[in-house]
């Protein structure tokens, strides 16, 4: 398991954003990203799991290995906690386990509505997906947005505790310290020069 | 695939799913045409086929832009991009859930409405078929339509007109096998292009669908 990206660019709405990142990261590692809003850490995580093609540079990772958690939980409110967390464990062929919804505190909640939830009961909900999914390699954009102290600490934990331990790879664009041994990347050395190849859409014009 | 697909059906019939608004249009739109045309058996008999197949068109319409709307507003559609599923897989789950939740209750309303419209009885079985063979290709070529304007502020006007041109053949076919039936012609050619359609749309279309979503999540 592992996670290399080499010469990496990217670009969003047509504007190059990052060019030359490269990193390697093994199993059980994991990686903060840094840097200024706008720099491209969504991008940059958009890039890695599949959903937006690199503008040059390589990615080399196993298939179907990614999580992504972004700024919205994906969660539907008409369905209960329960039933959108089963959703998710069957769309990855798995069964959801008790064990995740006690790590993400959300056993007195299994029953309720998802509209009914706080936004930080949401983002619980949000991040307990990437355990249901259990997929070896986490992309988690900002996942402590609106998430209390004792929650942070929780979800570090559980990224800590279970998924690297279990030898799992991680890469978290935050701004607040989770309390991980991980380095970190600030990403705004590597931001792109205003006139770098690949960005526009020429090839349409 | 399934799973999606329970969930979908699951949403649907919730509270805001939108589940039944389809077939209530159709009811009203069918119930309004006697009193605009008047209440002639002979006129309304001739005319029936066409309004109800315009009326399944225009019913089918309005809950297409719901089918990946919602999963783009709460974020669950690059998630679902990121799942083990294909997107063709999505795209097919997507289609089959808006075909039971519209297609098929109208399908199954439709002879009920035809007593309204004073159809020949000759025509009715041929009306069941014909809507049971025509509706799942409205449901493939408007969850096309969906994919494409997905993320478009105020899609849905651009999706009516993206999707009722490409409805064109499924109408002309689905109210001539009626209109055949009702009197009392024979009916295999107009039915054999009806599913040929069909089979045409359900085969091709979710491929379409994926590369549309794909380009739209960038």
């Amino acid at each position: 398991m592992e996670l290399v990206v080499e010469d990496l660019a990217c670009a969003r709405g047509g504007a190059p954003v990052l060019e030359h990142v490269s990193f390697r990261l093994g199993a059980g590692e994991a990686l903060i990203l840094r840097g200024p809003n706008g720099v491209g850490k969504t991008t940059l995580l958009w890039t890695l799991a599949g959903l937006r093609p690199p503008v040059a540079g390589q990615i080399r990772m196993p298939d179907e290995a990614v999580a992504y958690a972004g700024h919205a939980d994906g969660v539907k409110g008409a369905l209960t906690v329960e039933e959108n967390l089963v959703f998710w464990a069957e769309v990855h062929g798995r069964a959801l386990e008790d064990e995740v919804l006690a790590t993400f505190d959300l056993v007195a909640l299994r029953g309720r509505m998802a509209g009914t939830l706080s936004a930080g009961q949401r983002r619980r909900l949000g991040l307990a997906r990437l355990a249901v999914a259990g997929r070896p390699i986490m992309l988690l954009d900002e996942p402590t947005v609106s998430l209390d102290a004792a929650s942070v600490a929780r979800v570090a934990g559980w990224l800590a505790d279970v998924h690297l331990a279990r030898g799992g790879i991680a890469l978290i664009a935050t701004h607040i310290d989770l309390g991980l041994a991980a380095p970190v990347l600030d990403l705004t050395p590597f931001r792109a020069a205003p006139d770098a190849a690949g960005g526009s859409d020429e090839a349409f014009l | 695939m399934k799973a999606l697909l329970i969930r979908d059906l699951r949403l649907a019939v919730r509270a805001g799913g939108g589940f039944g608004l389809g077939l209530a249009f159709f009811l009203i739109v069918v119930v309004l045409v006697p009193f605009g045309v008047g209440p002639e058996a002979a006129v309304l008999g001739r005319i029936a086929p066409g309004i109800l197949w315009v009326a399944a068109l225009l019913a089918a319409l309005l809950s297409l832009d719901r089918i990946f709307a919602l999963d783009h507003e709460d974020g669950s559609l690059p998630l679902l991009a990121t799942a083990p599923l294909p997107m063709e897989g999505v795209a097919l789950a997507k289609g089959l859930a808006h075909w039971i939740t519209t297609g098929l209750p109208l399908t199954l309303a439709a002879p009920v409405l035809g007593v309204l419209l004073s159809i020949s009885w000759a025509a009715w079985p041929w009306l069941l078929v014909a809507l049971a063979l025509g509706t799942p290709a409205l449901s493939m070529i408007g969850t096309f339509g969906a994919a494409l304007t997905v993320g478009l502020r105020r899609g849905g006007l651009l999706l009516s007109l993206i999707v009722l041109p490409l409805y064109v053949p499924t109408l002309i076919f689905g109210a001539e096998v009626v209109r055949r039936g009702a009197d009392g012609l024979a009916v295999g050619a107009p039915l054999l292009m009806l599913a040929g359609i069909t089979a045409g749309c359900v085969a091709l279309l979710p491929f379409a669908t994926a590369a549309a979503l794909r380009v739209n999540l960038r």
